[in-house]
């Protein structure tokens, strides 16, 4: 699984990524995580409210520091995306 | 809170009903209660420096908060129907003027935090909106926002309240428009116009009522835990201001009569960065002591219209010509409003 955190560095946006890893560890799923700044791949998922949460390509949250919670229940949605 | 999340829209709505009923009493309470505070249990003299301080500070510090939570709370839940990309999408092939006007009105309820203000120039610029149209939203969006409004109606009344919210838009409205007029498209940097999206818009899930208390809910927790301190400092030092500083001492410097307070106002508040919860007290505490109303409104206007952080990050974007025009636009706009207030009132 892959996940991407976009961020331009803001308070938030790091906070999101810290939540992210922690669910990750948490959820016991493999996955790679890449915390995006670069403007232009940002901008290529149409996103336009920091931070932005992408997993398998897809976006599934903008504008919002999900909680632990919240990551993991769409990390586990993703997989049984994939496993079908 | 995780209790919260899972239950129904029944229970939530009827916390909220009490949670309603509950405000009320505590807001009209909140006189008395101060009152007693200070005059009763702490003994204080009524009329002394320390008790009037002491007394401003115990009923206005709760009185803002409990404004503070009602209406981020409101307009949580007005803004859980504009994200951005509803937003892109009302503001689409809209032409200069009506662009600006409605480009301005939802600056106000479309949430924006200053790290999203790049992506959202880019989203914008990506599907054609002018760029003068952008701009009126990007003005309006942290000029105009529910905690200044909300510290203004507390603090100062609504009338003063609404005219900030008229002159801010009026600001946002005709600085996009001269803006677009000024035909400062090549100011852009060039990267921006070669960025082209995978196309489609990220999702937009639909929410329904209970996800909206939610977010409300969010929202409140977010901004109250944002501000509070800032808040309570500004309180502090307005209190003190209260008690001790005399009369008329500030008629001088800050007063209609000092041309130059304005432009001063405008120069000092432009480089400072702070939200309106801090700085808004303060304001209050100068004015009851002979600041002049145009000179205040358009100091807060600066520090929270113009933020540093702010350019700083649209320089990513802009050239530094149009960062140039977009913030002597903007500063004049403030003088302007300035001026017009120490004149009228």
């Amino acid at each position: 699984m892959k996940i991407k955190v976009l961020g331009v560095g803001c308070a938030n946006c790091k906070l999101l990524l810290e939540r992210v890893k922690e669910a990750i560890r948490d959820s016991g799923v493999q996955a790679e995580i890449e915390y995006i700044t670069d403007m232009k791949e940002i901008m290529k998922f149409n996103v336009m409210s920091m931070p932005g949460l992408v997993i398998n390509d897809k976006v599934v949250s903008t504008g919002k520091v999900l909680s632990k919670e919240e990551i993991i229940s769409k990390i586990m949605t993703a997989k049984a995306g994939e496993e079908q | 809170m995780k209790k919260q999340i899972k239950s129904s829209l029944a229970t939530k709505l009827f916390t909220i009903a009490v949670l309603i009923i509950v405000w009320f009493l505590a807001y009209n309470y909140l006189p008395l209660f101060a009152k007693w505070l200070s005059f009763d249990v702490f003994k204080l003299k009524q009329g002394s420096h320390l008790g009037e301080a002491i007394y401003f500070f115990l009923y206005d510090t709760p009185k803002v908060f409990l404004l503070l939570i009602l209406v981020v709370f409101g307009v949580g839940i007005i803004r859980s129907f504009f994200t951005p990309e509803r937003t892109r999408k009302l503001l689409q092939g809209r032409k200069e003027f009506i662009g600006n006007i409605i480009a301005a009105g939802l600056g106000i309820v479309t949430p924006f935090c200053t790290c999203s203000a790049v992506p959202l120039f880019i989203g914008f610029v990506e599907v054609g909106i002018p760029l003068g149209v952008t701009f009126s939203f990007l003005i309006s969006a942290p000029m105009i926002n529910e905690v200044a409004l909300v510290l203004l109606f507390g603090l100062f009344g609504w009338k003063v309240a609404v005219l900030y919210l008229i002159t801010g838009l009026l600001i946002a409205i005709i600085s996009g428009i001269i803006i677009g007029r000024m035909k400062l498209e090549h100011e852009v940097e060039d990267w921006v116009y070669e960025i082209r999206s995978n196309g489609g818009d990220a999702e937009i899930s639909n929410m329904t009522w209970s996800d909206r208390i939610d977010f409300a809910v969010d929202s409140v927790k977010n901004i109250v835990g944002n501000v509070w301190l800032y808040i309570i400092i500004g309180l502090a030092i307005g209190a003190i201001i209260h008690g001790y500083v005399p009369e008329n001492l500030l008629a001088g410097i800050m007063g209609k009569k000092a041309w130059w307070s304005v432009p001063l106002a405008v120069v000092i508040g432009v480089p400072m960065y702070s939200n309106a919860a801090g700085i808004i007290p303060i304001v209050q505490a100068l004015l009851e002591k002979g600041a002049s109303l145009g000179t205040v409104l358009a100091f807060m206007m600066a520090v929270i219209g113009l933020s540093l952080p702010e350019t700083i990050i649209l320089r990513k974007v802009l050239k530094p010509k149009l960062i140039a025009i977009f913030i002597s636009i903007v500063a004049t706009g403030i003088l302007i409003i300035g001026y017009l207030f120490n004149l009228i009132l």
